[in-house]
């Protein structure tokens, strides 16, 4: 079963490799969306704000990175998968994949946003793990919903309709993470979110681990 | 019913500062919300019996409980704006359950979006079962774990006192109780009703 996992995403990297296209397209949309915030806010002075900002940059970066997970593959491909592949095994494999690519480009975003706005983080260590735990969270979750958008057709507002509202608790814990992570507080006074976060980091991959399979049958 | 709308305005009530009379809110405002989550956790137990039998039927009455318990959340949202412009003065306030309560009513927003963006039958029962099922765990723990940990507003949060402790007097609760009751009957009444028509609707549907 690791292995299998091992070999989608592994495939996944292929096409993603053979198709530049797509993951260019995200770095200029990330590009353009920070500059456009960096057009509209010149400086930010307040620590909230960057942390606000930052986040929604991250929340639509993904929407948009993970609304293809599952529409660009084609009925041909489907059907080799659900021959040979149980579907827990394409549903992990997706999720690892999809949250390495949005920490991969979320760290980018940060460099970026770094660069144009500033960086009034004091805690950059903590930062990064909240990146990385909520990247591996948002993803999760995104897709899930990118397979049921698909299910349903009309994807890309689908995806949002149907993303947000669940996206939502985990954003709040992870804003409220980056911000004590900003202000530089002790680790101590984090740990109670940061399990949250672990927790839900292993609820939800567990949640679709079950369901992917009803959606899988068609 | 009438006994708690009787009742609940007429029984005395203690007199405590800033709430005064809004104290009889009590017996709306917080029964809506125990409505509401019995109504959206049998439309899940619905969902999940949907997964394991795909009947049509369950799928039906998953949605059938879900939007009786979309107006309950819509009535508990009204009577605690209100309840909340005379206590904490303002209509809407950034305390967690609020914004807890908002994003589970946007969620079963989407939800009723997802069923009627889907055509097919049992495509749209199979989908909107799957999505119910993956979002409910994580509201639950937007609405009851997540108030616990941070301050709130409203009472039992961040250091506030639960009601019961102190302002529950014995009269209250010969209201509140029956109350909660009586507010949650009426809801599965009405949802079973509502069952029946749909039930008659398809049936003559079909003979047609």
């Amino acid at each position: 079963m690791v292995s299998q996992i091992g070999l989608i995403i592994a495939k996944e990297w292929k096409l993603e490799w053979r198709n530049r296209s797509a993951i260019a397209g995200l770095s200029v949309y990330i590009l353009s969306g920070l500059y456009i915030s960096y057009l509209s806010f010149k400086k930010i002075a307040d620590p909230a704000t960057w942390n606000a900002l930052f986040w929604i940059l991250i929340l639509f970066m993904a929407v948009n990175a993970l609304a293809k997970s599952f529409m660009t593959e084609s009925r041909g491909l489907q059907l080799f998968y659900y021959t040979f592949l149980n579907p827990q095994v394409v549903i992990i494999g997706k999720i690892i994949y999809n949250g390495v690519l949005l920490f991969v480009l979320g760290l980018l975003t940060l460099l970026f946003y770094t660069i144009l706005l500033g960086n009034p983080v004091q805690d950059i260590f903590m930062f990064l793990i909240t990146l990385f735990a909520g990247c591996f969270g948002i993803s999760s979750v995104l897709t899930m919903i990118s397979a049921i958008a698909s299910r349903a057709g009309h994807q890309s507002s689908m995806m949002a309709i149907l993303g947000f509202p669940v996206l939502l608790p985990l954003l709040i814990i992870l804003i409220h993470l980056s911000k004590n992570a900003i202000d530089g507080i002790e680790f101590s006074v984090n740990v109670k979110y940061l399990t949250l976060i672990l927790s839900l980091n292993l609820i939800v991959p567990a949640l679709a681990f079950i369901l992917f399979p009803y959606l899988w049958r068609e | 019913m009438f006994y708690t709308l009787i009742a609940g305005f007429l029984l005395p009530v203690p007199e405590l500062p800033i709430l005064n009379e809004t104290i009889r809110n009590l017996y709306f405002h917080v029964t809506m919300w125990f409505a509401m989550i019995t109504h959206m956790v049998i439309s899940i137990a619905y969902s999940i019996k949907f997964l394991t039998n795909s009947e049509l039927k369950n799928d039906m009455k998953a949605e059938q409980y879900s939007q009786t318990g979309m107006v309950f959340g819509v009535a508990g949202l009204i009577t605690g704006m209100i309840w909340a412009k005379f206590t904490w003065g303002a209509f809407w306030v950034n305390d967690t359950k609020l914004n807890g309560v908002a994003a589970a009513m946007l969620m079963y927003a989407a939800y009723f979006i997802l069923r009627n963006a889907t055509d097919d039958e049992n495509k749209r029962a199979k989908l909107s079962a799957v999505y119910l099922v993956f979002a409910f765990p994580l509201m639950m723990a937007f609405i009851f774990i997540l108030p616990r940990m941070t301050d709130s507003l409203h009472p039992g949060n961040g250091g506030n006192p639960a009601f019961g402790q102190y302002d529950l007097d014995n009269n209250m609760r010969m209201v509140f109780y029956p109350a909660i009751f009586a507010w949650t009957l009426l809801g599965l009444w009405i949802t079973t009703i509502r069952i029946r028509i749909k039930n008659l609707w398809n049936e003559t549907n079909l003979s047609e």
